[in-house]
């Protein structure tokens, strides 16, 4: 469980994080959706007691986060930027980080090769890909067992197989009833992996919201028609819960049927159709439309660059 | 990067044999272990203590074989002033600078990867890590410069007895001096260490520390020497190698005056540097 009150973070002018409100449930895969630069690191970094908050609070099971004696057991956590020293072993990386709890050695090799790191754990880590380096992050989150876990744009630089991987490895622990706190800029990634969503953009909550919740609200079924008798095919399939909007002459957009049921009506009518699309509107485009206005770095390009939005964050930090 | 990277092995299929749930807390001796830990898997931590030893020995060697080739042709007064246990210690400036480079580079180092971020989340309290790093620094830096102090003066004063003008080991002061030697190398590691804590960047914790040591004193040698004279003694670098000399000199602190005045400065430094850890942002 992790609770963020009223959190504020100022650096100098700008406001990082702005007044923000929710709380992560445990047994459930919570996703942290925003563009770039909007807050999502650096609220991450306020839960985990890295950067003091300029108001506000926050705490994971009910404590602040340097009040834990025992942290490494408490919460994992996989940030964004790389937190390893290019010049040790993940060996040697995993085996310091356990040994400031007293976890023993036996518990990093187990998880050297619970991610698959065995061949390459004596390597130096400077020499490892982006997907290695996440796989080691995942690795040093999950060194004390946790019952939390709050993962910073975990599937950056994996690829599809290893991206199929955290997500059975989040479902797996969420059904043991852990909490999993994880961000990404990626509707698509939360739409197949999170239960439910936590929205910011410029550092204000937009939403908090179940995934189904999310989805059916904005799932919203357009079906677009052309026919020579529109008015009539209008007219026929009018009734409870069907909008039918039209722009041109001949053309009808129709929400609260679908393409089948649109088709098998006209049929039925005898009438004559010459176009009968469906449109879905994607998540993704949902939550651009959501965050429209509080995407903070405006581009004609689009820059969804892993560097980029690394550097992004760190520039709003 | 991604043409030298090792490929990924592959997947292991499962992951729910999860084993025993280890149970452990943050201690400062598991803290004290980890920073052992970290300070020996670094390579560059090898490398700037090899070359605090081969600097501390070899500029000693050159010193003294330079002066035995030339001490037919030293004038009288040249030959009164010879001070054979300075000569033989005299690598100690050239070691300071490759232990204060290490010292400053075990915590930007963290800072300049990113560790910093994983050390800190293991450790929230962040006290005991510097502790831990200090701790470990200190022992490691001793357990390194007193044997390389030990190994420089008898491989110099062998050099000189080919002139017969060394100082035996047993003159009053000497193992002192040679143990001041290595405790002054031990504090400018923690020294630097401090400032690297405090500036938390590589490049600018090496030049203020360079610039402390080196660039300093001269300057003060700029000002009328009333005032030099009695700011100098109690300058940094000039205090701390008072630890390796025999008794005092004009315008130069006793060793044991000296020692007091270098760890004042390197608490004040480590203090500061625990302050703003507290403090500040990771």
């Amino acid at each position: 469980m992790i609770d963020v009150h009223n959190l504020t973070k100022r650096y100098g002018e700008k406001t990082a994080v702005d007044d923000l409100t929710f709380t992560v449930r445990p047994g459930v895969i919570t996703g942290f959706l925003g563009p770039n630069g909007s807050g999502k690191s650096t609220t991450m970094r306020l839960i985990l007691g890295l950067d003091a908050p300029s108001q506000g609070s926050a705490t994971v099971t009910g404590k602040a986060y340097r009040d834990f004696a025992a942290p490494l057991h408490e919460v994992g956590a996989l940030l964004e930027a790389r937190s390893v020293h290019t010049g040790r072993s993940a060996y040697h990386h995993l085996l310091a980080l356990a040994q400031t709890h007293g976890i023993p050695r036996s518990r990093v090799t187990e998880l050297i090769s619970m991610v698959g790191l065995d061949e390459v754990a004596r390597k130096r880590a400077g020499q490892f890909s982006l997907g290695m380096g996440q796989r080691l992050g995942i690795a040093a989150a999950l060194l004390g067992d946790p019952e939390v876990l709050i993962l910073d744009e975990p599937i950056n630089g994996l690829d599809p197989e290893g991206i199929r991987w955290i997500r059975d490895l989040l479902k797996t622990l969420a059904a043991e009833g852990r909490t999993i706190f994880l961000s990404s800029h990626l509707m698509s990634e939360m739409a197949v992996t999170a239960d439910h969503l936590i929205i910011i953009g410029r550092g204000r909550l937009i939403r908090d919201v179940g995934l189904a919740e999310f989805v059916s609200e904005w799932s919203k079924n357009v079906v677009h028609v052309r026919s020579p008798q529109a008015t009539e095919l209008r007219d026929v399939i009018l009734g409870p819960g069907v909008r039918v909007a039209s722009q041109a002459p001949g053309l009808l957009e129709i929400e609260g049927l679908t393409s089948a049921q649109v088709g098998d009506t006209a049929a039925r009518h005898g009438l004559v159709l010459h176009e009968l699309v469906a449109e879905k509107v994607s998540l993704e485009e949902a939550f651009m439309d959501l965050t429209r206005d509080e995407t903070e770095f405006r581009t004609s390009t689009p820059a969804t660059d892993e560097a980029d939005s690394d550097r992004q964050e760190r520039i709003a930090a | 990067m991604s043409t030298s990277a090792p490929s990924v092995p592959t997947l292991p299929g499962s992951l729910e044999r999860r084993v025993s749930r280890p149970r452990g807390r943050v201690t400062q001796r598991g803290v004290l272990r980890s920073e052992w830990t970290k300070l020996y898997s670094l390579r560059s931590t090898r490398w700037a203590l090899l070359a605090t030893t081969v600097l501390t020995i070899g500029f000693g060697i050159i010193a003294c074989a330079v002066v035995v080739s030339r001490w037919s042709t030293l004038s009288p007064s040249e030959r009164a002033t010879f001070d054979p246990l300075n000569h033989s210690l005299l690598g100690v400036r050239f070691g300071v600078l490759a232990i204060g480079v290490l010292g400053v580079l075990l915590i930007t180092g963290e800072y300049a990867t990113g560790m910093i971020r994983a050390t800190m989340t293991a450790v929230p309290k962040r006290l005991p890590v510097l502790w831990g790093k200090a701790a470990v620094y200190a022992v490691v830096a001793l357990l390194i410069t007193l044997p390389t102090a030990f190994i420089a003066f008898f491989a110099g004063q062998a050099i000189l007895s080919g002139q017969h003008i060394q100082i035996a080991f047993s003159h009053p002061g000497v193992p002192g001096a040679v143990i001041g030697a290595a405790g002054f190398l031990t504090l400018v590691g923690l020294f630097a260490m401090g400032l690297g804590a405090i500036l938390r960047s590589t490049a600018a914790g090496i030049a203020t520390f360079a610039g402390v040591m080196y660039v300093v004193p001269p300057l003060i040698g700029i000002l009328p020497s009333s005032v030099a004279n009695s700011i100098d003694p109690y300058l940094p670098s000039n205090a701390g190698q008072a630890m390796m000399e025999i008794g005092h000199h004009a315008n130069t602190l006793s060793p044991g005056a000296g020692l007091a005045v270098f760890a004042g400065y390197v608490a004040v430094v480590i203090a500061a540097a625990a302050v703003l850890l507290v403090k500040r942002d990771v």
